[in-house]
């Protein structure tokens, strides 16, 4: 198996596992969501890559090219990107709000004052 | 008549903006009751022609599948778009008054507008045959869910509201990189499509991941235990009418996303019997069930012990299509109905509490069963419909599951729904003694009913509780063939 060659899997790999992590072990709200999003930004990337053909070129027709990458995924991932924009959007003007009701974005404060959180 | 699955989507979809554009007041509410009512027409004009006719497939802007998105309506999910736009229609004139007092004046038209938003979205995610096209309608009712939970009187609507987006974007997220790797092994999306092409890949380890990715992504939007966290804070929260139609609506379509994952996509051999998934989805939902009761019975908040009830159901739902029987298969789809009957009544009931009183705290429903008679009735009948006594839906829903348990010969799994059903009679009557053996508390003393402008809906789905606790041919009959073409037992 190329190892090496396949990188950008496992740059895609490490920014998921990190992404994740962040969401699970941060306490603050913000640091959250920032994690969320670079847990989804890898999921573009993989999108990315699995629609990409080594030494292709853009899909538009022109002479003496034959390989083309696949620019339905790349497609599909701008759609993705504008859900994952309104998802950091939304979350941050949540910890906003959040921070005007309880004074803090830090998950250990809030649920001193509030026992469900 | 050729056009009606796109107007299903694109009605709701321009409802939206246009509630959005209009002035605060009567008038986003008018135009989304118009157009819920004018879904649930459509859904009802779909579900009888696919009844008579079979399959409807309708090719969106005229590129034929598996190339175009594709539109694919069959008896299973004209079934669930007749629930989605049911409990809409009902819940939508209920939102009238409800919200306008739950929620600020000014904020009337924007709220119709992500109301509408999440509608789309659920009726989208039913009629698409297309799995990314699902996955886009997932997060348009799941962004506008979220918002409409944040919307809630108490602070801790905006905690729940975030808890929500953090777990339901990692569940959507799963879903999409599984999508991505069986686009990858396939090169299509159109489900269909992918039925055909998967079995020619099955041995391949990206098969498994992709199958590891959906099914936990649709596990998290299903709120199946254990991460069925998010769910008890953001029912509890939300607006009245918000939590009621979430309830009956959301859980539900998440439930039809893993029936047709698991059904249609990835088929039935391949999920249960190439995966161990059977063992999971029963344990945990088995685990979930007793659990989610148990937690239910120490609930301070009426709306929060309905939230813990809905998690055991959703067991219910998930434990029934393990058995990947035709009985089974049908107990699980009857119930996603008579479930949304039962929860959408109990919610719209608490709804007319919250109304009247201002909270929907056990301590606050006390001696309520003579002050609110007529809402409280409801609330009972619901009551007894979610424990299963004869002559309520539930009661068609468990007799359906223990049908098909026995079929399997798991008489302790058998003891164990009984069990349950047994706690649910304890945490309802917890409510109902709290309404008709308490005083009236003196804070209270000039609580009245509800208006007829909330009674009606909430009776409605009341007297639809009882109508198919009594008369199943039309949803029993419509769940065993949505089962039966699951399983290809019939062509």
């Amino acid at each position: 198996m190329d190892v090496l060659g396949h990188y950008n899997y496992w740059i895609v790999i490490f920014l998921m596992m990190a992404g994740l992590y962040t969401v699970i072990s941060r306490g603050n709200l913000v640091k959250k969501i920032a994690g969320l999003n670079i847990f989804q930004t890898s999921v573009f990337i993989l999108f990315i890559s699995l629609g990409y053909i080594t030494g292709s070129a853009a899909p538009i027709l022109e002479d003496g090219v034959t390989l083309y990458s696949n620019p339905l995924p790349h497609v599909l991932i701008l759609t993705a990107i504008v859900v994952g924009v309104a998802t950091t959007a939304l979350g941050l003007a949540l910890a906003v709000r959040i921070r005007e009701a309880y004074g803090t974005v830090e998950e250990d404060e809030i649920h001193g004052q509030d026992e469900d959180f | 008549m050729e056009q009606l699955p796109a107007l299903l989507i694109v009605v709701p979809l321009l409802g939206a903006p246009l509630a959005a554009m209009l002035p605060n007041g009567r008038l986003p509410w008018l135009l989304a009751t118009a157009v819920s009512w004018i879904g649930l027409a459509i859904a009802v004009l779909l579900l009888m022609q696919v009844l008579d006719t079979g399959t409807i497939s309708y090719a969106v802007g005229g590129w034929p599948p598996p190339w175009g998105i594709e539109l694919r309506i069959d008896v299973l999910n004209a079934f669930v778009a007749f629930i989605v736009a049911g409990v809409g229609a009902i819940v939508m004139p209920f939102a009238g008054m409800s919200a306008a007092k739950e929620i600020g004046s000014r904020k009337q038209s924007l709220f119709y507008c992500l109301f509408l938003l999440v509608y789309t979205g659920l009726l989208g995610i039913t009629v698409t045959g297309d799995i990314f096209n699902m996955f886009v309608f997932l997060e348009i009712s799941s962004l506008s869910s979220y918002t409409l939970i944040a919307l809630g009187r108490d602070r801790r609507a905006l905690t729940a509201a975030y808890q929500y987006l953090i777990m339901g974007t990692i569940g959507a997220t799963f879903f999409l990189i599984g999508v991505g790797l069986l686009y990858s092994l396939t090169g299509t999306l159109n489900i269909a499509d992918l039925a055909a092409r998967l079995p020619d890949v099955v041995a391949t380890r990206t098969l498994h991941t992709a199958f590891a990715f959906i099914v936990a992504g649709v596990g998290l939007k299903l709120a199946l235990y254990p991460v069925h966290l998010w769910l008890p804070n953001a029912y509890t929260y939300a607006p009245s009418v918000v939590s009621a139609f979430i309830a009956a609506t959301a859980t539900k379509v998440a439930v039809y996303v893993l029936l047709r994952v698991l059904f249609t996509v990835f088929g039935a051999d391949y999920s249960f019997n190439h995966m161990p998934l059977a063992p999971i989805l029963m344990g945990l939902s088995v685990i979930g069930i007793i659990a989610t009761s148990i937690t239910a019975l120490n609930q301070v908040d009426a709306k929060r012990l309905l939230a813990y009830s809905s998690v055991a159901q959703i067991g219910y739902m998930v434990v029934g299509l393990t058995f990947i029987t035709t009985a089974g298969v049908t107990a699980a789809v009857t119930h996603v109905f008579n479930h949304a009957l039962m929860k959408g009544a109990m919610f719209l009931a608490l709804g007319a509490v919250a109304y009247r009183v201002g909270s929907t705290r056990i301590r606050d429903i006390e001696g309520l069963g003579k002050a609110m008679p007529w809402t409280m009735s409801a609330f009972a009948i619901g009551g007894l419909s979610l424990i299963g006594v004869p002559l309520t839906a539930g009661f068609i829903s468990k007799w359906y599951l223990i049908l098909a348990v026995l079929e399997r010969g798991w008489w302790w799994l058998a003891l164990i729904v009984l069990a349950t059903s047994l706690i649910a009679v304890m945490y309802v009557w917890k409510i109902v003694e709290a309404a008709w053996f308490r005083p009236l508390p003196e804070r209270n003393a000039g609580v009245t009913e509800a208006p007829l402008g909330l009674l009606v809906p909430v009776w409605l789905l009341t007297a639809a509780n009882i109508w198919f606790g009594i008369d199943t041919r039309w949803s029993v009959g419509i769940a065993a063939r949505a089962a039966e073409m699951l399983l290809g037992v019939a062509p």
